[in-house]
């Protein structure tokens, strides 16, 4: 009977155009406003790297000023970055399975190819661990060693699109590129990689795209690369040189472990805590013994990514969508109890109230998934319009598959809830109230 | 075939009591043609909705085919009404959307029928009252006559075996009428029990048997006319004086 009744619901819905096109277009405006701040909302707060959530933690230091925490409206938080010399010291512990300091940085490169003009891109300074701690799939080539970190060997890892942008796609492994006026050569390729949020480094953009080249550690001191990010700092400090910059209490490192097992985790707490007591007996970490390692998912909550006016954003979508279904009930209403002599025969017929209660109920579920299909169409009108007036939000405002099923699911689901009561309505009068009887 | 026994119907409101039947008794046998007659208010309606089991009766008893219908639920006596009851109505009661074909085919679906048997008994119906050639035609496509005929091929493809009829030809002009007409006693020769509610004084006549409702009672002991146009007319007459 499903086709049988899908097929008098088309027909049914043909036969009103106007009814009809009221109902899909109210539902179609409540699922586009729901599903464009939901849209924003999911991508906001969505797991960037599900795989491995909980083994990789963000490693915080408290090395801020001894009268003054760091939030002043949370000052349980230390800072979210960490100081040079702290962050090298992280790197020595040896317990983490993998781990990376690293700083955004800004590079100039010289393709040196015909009609590519030097242009100033941003890279990332890290550990060579990075890609293989964050999973990230190379096409060509792969990352430097340790080794090429501690020695700050000129090298570099090309995103994609950079790859494309320099050298045209190819296998560039082995290439040199000139960067800050240096020849590095190419020691692998990415494949496209744009977390979101930017997990690694949510102090710099959280919903910026990733860098597109990444070089090893040892570069930054090598090349004196100061960071294209926040630094913050909180004495007041001569600094003079790089050095000077490097050994002072400003912070400007992320960095992250990757720990596997929960002996590893004790570990590095015990390691990092240990550092802090040592270095309070010198004279810093003057602050309460404040330092923490933080998965991906609570560092995203942490460091309130998704702020709470988005979810009163959706909150308010979803009351939208309320209202919509509300005046949806209405216009059901009138369009079902129009149709009841229609029902009426149907159930002298032989209908039992059942029969009549699905049949409309699809009617009911297919104005729904029109309706669906319509608010996605608007909503990607809405997130295209997003996109033009916030360029950060490029990849915030897409519609991915899953969004689309939520969208027709959403769609489909609330207009039968709000046709259950006009559906019931009908079916409860008797049919000979509705046969022209004498 | 059809027994109602001290049937009574009454609708409430707050401030009005209404008994649209009361003590009303009836008995039709198999392969009778009964017309029944009466004034606007007199009952006929709800007679025919109780019978039909469109509408639930206050008190009595109804007994369809030797079976209580009293107290089925819904889905039991919409099988019932599907299976065993086929309805012709004054205004033909045609879906718009639906063309003659589909129309047809409504109490077939609701009887779990395959395609092909449903088709086949589609077709033999739409024969039979001879309108297979506006097989694909939407009931504005078609006369009166022709809607009243898709209504009764409607109610026969089920092969009812109880026909109940409210003002078959009540909309239609007098050849029309005269050919719907024909084709219920075609029906009725053929074995099926009908039951015609009726203002039609000459209409009614020609059943063989007609009762008389009045203030929500049979009025009059049911007679036996012959069935044609001639002597029935004085038999109503009698009844009414």
């Amino acid at each position: 009977m499903f086709s049988y009744y899908l097929r008098l619901a088309t027909m049914s819905l043909r036969s009103t155009p106007a009814m009809t096109g009221l109902m899909v277009t109210t539902i179609g405006l409540g699922i586009a406003v729901f599903m464009a701040a939901l849209t924003v909302y999911y991508l906001m707060a969505s797991n960037p790297i599900p795989e491995k959530s909980d083994v990789l933690f963000a490693v915080q230091l408290d090395a801020w000023d001894p009268d003054r925490p760091w939030d002043d409206n949370r000052p349980d938080q230390p800072p979210p970055e960490l100081t040079y010399r702290d962050a090298m010291a992280m790197r020595d512990s040896g317990i983490p399975t993998r781990r990376a300091a690293m700083h955004k940085v800004g590079l100039i490169v010289e393709p040196g190819r015909e009609g590519v003009r030097p242009f100033k891109a941003l890279g990332r300074l890290t550990d060579g661990d990075f890609f293989a701690m964050f999973d990230i799939r190379f096409i060509y080539g792969a990352a430097w060693s340790r080794a090429a970190d501690d020695q700050g060997e000129l090298l570099v890892v090309l995103g994609e699109e950079m790859n494309d942008r320099v050298f045209g796609g190819e296998d560039s492994v082995g290439r040199t590129l000139t960067i800050d006026s240096r020849d590095f050569r190419v020691v692998g390729v990415i494949e496209r990689w744009h977390p979101s949020p930017k997990f690694y480094d949510v102090n710099n953009g959280a919903f910026d795209e990733s860098e597109t080249m990444f070089v090893p550690l040892g570069v930054g001191d090598a090349l004196e690369m100061y960071s294209e990010g926040n630094t913050n700092c909180w004495k007041d400090e001569d600094i003079v040189t790089f050095r000077d910059f490097a050994d002072s209490e400003c912070v400007w490192w992320q960095f992250w472990a990757e720990l596997e097992t929960p002996e590893q985790v004790a570990g590095f707490r015990d390691y990092m805590d240990n550092y802090a007591m040592e270095q309070q007996a010198l004279g810093r970490f003057q602050r309460p013994l404040n330092n923490r390692l933080t998965d991906v998912g609570a560092w995203l909550d942490v460091r309130r990514v998704v702020r709470n006016d988005n979810k009163v954003l959706v909150g308010i979508a979803f009351l939208f969508l309320g209202v919509c279904l509300f005046n949806i009930v209405g216009l059901m209403l009138t369009k079902f109890l129009g149709k009841a002599p229609q029902t009426g025969i149907r159930r002298a017929l032989g209908a039992s109230r059942r029969a009549v209660f699905a049949q409309q109920l699809i009617e009911v579920g297919l104005l729904g998934a029109v309706g669906g299909l319509l608010g996605l169409a608007l909503a990607w009108l809405a997130l295209w319009g997003i996109k033009l007036l916030f360029p950060g939000f490029e990849h915030l405002a897409e519609l991915d598959l899953t969004l689309v099923g939520i969208a027709i699911l959403v769609a489909v689901v609330t207009t039968t809830i709000a046709g259950l009561y006009p559906v019931w309505r009908v079916c409860r009068v008797p049919p000979s109230a509705y046969l022209r009887l004498q | 075939m059809l027994e109602m026994k001290h049937i009574s119907r009454v609708y409430r409101t707050e401030t009005v009591e209404t008994h649209a039947l009361r003590d009303f008794n009836l008995t039709v046998e198999e392969g009778e043609f009964v017309a029944v007659t009466g004034p606007s208010g007199s009952g006929k309606t709800t007679f025919l909705n109780i019978a039909g089991l469109l509408e639930e009766f206050t008190d009595g008893t109804y007994l369809l085919d030797g079976e209580d219908v009293s107290g089925l639920d819904d889905d039991a006596r919409s099988r019932i009404r599907n299976a065993r009851i086929g309805f012709i109505f004054q205004s033909f009661n045609l879906i718009p959307d639906l063309d003659v074909f589909d129309n047809v085919d409504v109490p077939l679906r609701y009887r779990g029928f395959n395609a092909l048997d449903r088709k086949r008994r589609i077709e033999a119906s739409l024969e039979r009252v001879g309108l297979t050639s506006r097989i694909r035609h939407l009931p504005s496509q078609l006369s009166g006559g022709q809607q009243q005929r898709v209504a009764i091929a409607r109610a026969l493809a089920g092969e009812p075996r109880f026909l109940l009829a409210d003002e078959p030809t009540g909309n239609l002009d007098s050849e029309m009428a005269e050919s719907v007409l024909d084709l219920l006693k075609q029906i009725n020769s053929a074995g099926t029990t009908i039951v015609m509610v009726t203002h039609d004084v000459e209409l009614a006549a020609r059943a063989p048997r007609e009762v008389h409702v009045l203030d929500g009672r049979i009025n009059d002991l049911p007679g036996i006319h012959d069935g044609s146009a001639g002597g029935a007319p004085m038999r109503v007459a009698a009844a009414r004086l």
